[in-house]
């Protein structure tokens, strides 16, 4: 079976600074994966290379079997490959429901010059969705508005509307206070389980990646320093000293 | 939409009323709409986010291929003109914004104020081609066939900036609630979102570019033939200036608030400089003042706050 995200040999340095170090990696359709490590890394900038933001000096990223190296991120996103991102990427001065309408419409690729962009999304699907992720009461607030949680929420819910095949999700519950954590990766998974989509997320917090993985790779210093079950990562004594600091 | 069109018919019946009640005010009004089709282009633009200080130059470029064509071609229909000045701006946009698009802000503001300085310049040194400094006269061409006198010719050309400007409202609005509009505007606040759900963000303000710069053509178009002159004057960047304070001024709320701004501006500028002739700016600039610091979206954002406390939507 061909692997639905694979990289061989991802290299990129900027100057003299090595971000990513030959990274061979390979993700199959289904699997909920979580990345871990220590800021700086290189766990964003390689969510980075696969998604088309940056350009690798060496190595190949494949999606679904083909080779997107280099691709733009709209080129990527077109193939079934969406993100969220650390700092929620939303249309400030649009209402929740405009984000969405307007992610739906993008999925269609029909961008219509005079066709009201409230006729033009499906109702049904956009009320689903702000039912998936708990904002059908806000609907109609601007973004601008929403708390960092609520935003993390759109941001994925967003990228959800495009059906995508695979979810990345960079660092979901940054940002999120404690409490609400859980809620929002309760949330999160419903709808990643409901789309069927396969997911990897950038998390630090372990008691998320241990609850909601079904696999976990460690980054240090631009490498993938192991790759596995989350009980077998999170024991490992490297990633236990370097990552984890225990 | 039967009260925007009650709204419509009501601004209608008052322009005409007060062309006829006051035939000295047909001018000023045809003027004044000129100037809104031209800020509308501005506000298309201001809903992505994005200013130019250039876009008098497509006014221009209309404004001498109207002169060009009338002078060359007699007999072609008033119609025909605005139509063909109106299509050379919406060229040289597509070409001209293909470039400036790739740039932002500032950088997207000054670029276009240095390419409108550029065609100043030309139209300004190719004398023998565009007159020069004097720039071009227009003869006052057929409308739908017909030969008028001057003052028949205005309160017609009156009636057809009308009836330009209301459909324009009504399109450009249309735009603004579209699928397409809405991308645009959010290129605003969330470029990198907009490439993530696959979208080209320049791909979108390039198309708002040419809609911007036809509106800018179609009021350059009308203003040379009201005029019955083109200079290079047209194309200055104060001219731009002025486009971009009556935008301001009317908001980027709905497309109705240009030609709000304009008309007011037309009528501020007149009485300014009746009562105070040499400081008639001074009086302008003290508004722009209060404007943005009281009115930041303008004075449709004044009908929109009007609106959310009596709990519609506009």
């Amino acid at each position: 079976m061909t692997a639905l995200l694979q990289t061989q040999n991802l290299t990129l340095a900027f100057g003299g600074l090595v971000v990513a170090n030959g990274i061979d990696f390979s993700l199959d359709e289904g699997e909920r994966l979580a990345v871990i490590g220590q800021n700086g890394a290189g766990k964003t900038t390689f969510i980075n290379i696969c998604t088309g933001l940056l350009k690798p000096n060496e190595g190949s990223v494949r999606f679904a079997g083909d080779d997107i190296t280099g691709h733009s991120p709209r080129s990527i996103v077109r193939r079934g490959m969406a993100r969220s991102f650390q700092l929620p990427q939303l249309f400030l001065e649009h209402s929740v429901r405009e984000c969405l309408q307007l992610a739906a419409v993008a999925r269609q690729a029909n961008l219509s010059s005079w066709k009201r962009l409230v006729s033009s999304s499906p109702d049904q699907e956009i009320d689903r969705m702000l039912d998936l992720i708990s904002l059908r009461d806000r609907q109609h607030e601007l973004c601008i508005n929403l708390p960092e949680g609520q935003r993390k929420l759109l941001d994925v819910g967003m990228s959800l509307m495009l059906n995508p095949r695979l979810l990345i999700l960079d660092e979901p519950t940054s940002g999120v206070s404690t409490e609400e954590k859980h809620g929002v990766m309760e949330i999160l998974m419903r709808a990643l389980d409901e789309q069927k989509v396969t997911a990897i997320f950038v998390e630090h917090d372990v008691d998320i990646v241990k609850r909601y993985a079904t696999r976990v790779a460690a980054w240090i210093n631009g490498a993938i320093a192991a790759d596995g079950s989350p009980a077998s990562v999170l024991a490992d004594p490297t990633v236990k000293r370097e990552v984890l600091g225990i | 939409m039967m009260r925007s069109l009650m709204i419509a018919v009501i601004c209608v019946a008052a322009v005409l009323g007060l062309a006829l009640a006051f035939p000295w005010l047909k001018l000023p009004l045809i003027l004044g709409l000129c100037y809104g089709l031209a800020a509308l282009g501005i506000v298309v633009l201001l809903r992505a986010g994005q200013i130019s200080f250039g876009h008098a130059m497509y006014a221009c470029i209309a404004g001498y291929v109207v002169a060009f064509l009338g002078q060359r071609y007699p007999w072609l229909d008033g119609l025909l003109l605005i139509a063909a000045g109106t299509v050379a701006s919406v060229l040289a946009s597509m070409l001209i914004g293909a470039f400036v698009v790739r740039y932002r802000e500032i950088f997207f503001g000054m670029l276009n104020l240095a390419l409108s300085m550029v065609l100043f310049t030309v139209l300004g040194k190719f004398y023998n081609l565009t007159g020069g400094t004097d720039g071009l006269r227009i003869n006052r061409p057929e409308l739908l066939g017909f030969q008028l006198e001057r003052a028949p010719f205005e309160l017609s050309l009156l009636v057809l900036v009308l009836a330009i400007s209301l459909l324009v409202i009504f399109g450009v609005q249309r735009f603004f609630e579209s699928s397409g509009g809405q991308a645009l505007a959010a290129i605003k606040t969330n470029e990198t979102r907009l490439e993530y759900l696959g979208i080209s963000a320049r791909k979108v303000l390039w198309k708002g570019y040419v809609l911007s710069a036809s509106l800018c053509g179609l009021s350059g178009s009308l203003f040379g033939l009201s005029q019955g002159l083109v200079t290079p004057e047209m194309g200055y960047w104060l001219r731009s200036g002025e486009f971009v304070f009556i935008a301001i001024l009317g908001g980027a709320g709905h497309a109705i608030g240009a030609f709000v701004g304009a008309l007011l501006y037309e009528f501020l500028k007149m009485y300014a400089a009746a009562l105070v002739s040499g400081s008639w700016q001074l009086v302008l600039g003290v508004i722009l003042i209060v404007i943005i610091y009281f009115l930041p979206k303008g004075l449709t954002g004044l009908l929109r706050k009007r609106k959310a406390a009596i709990g519609g939507g506009l």
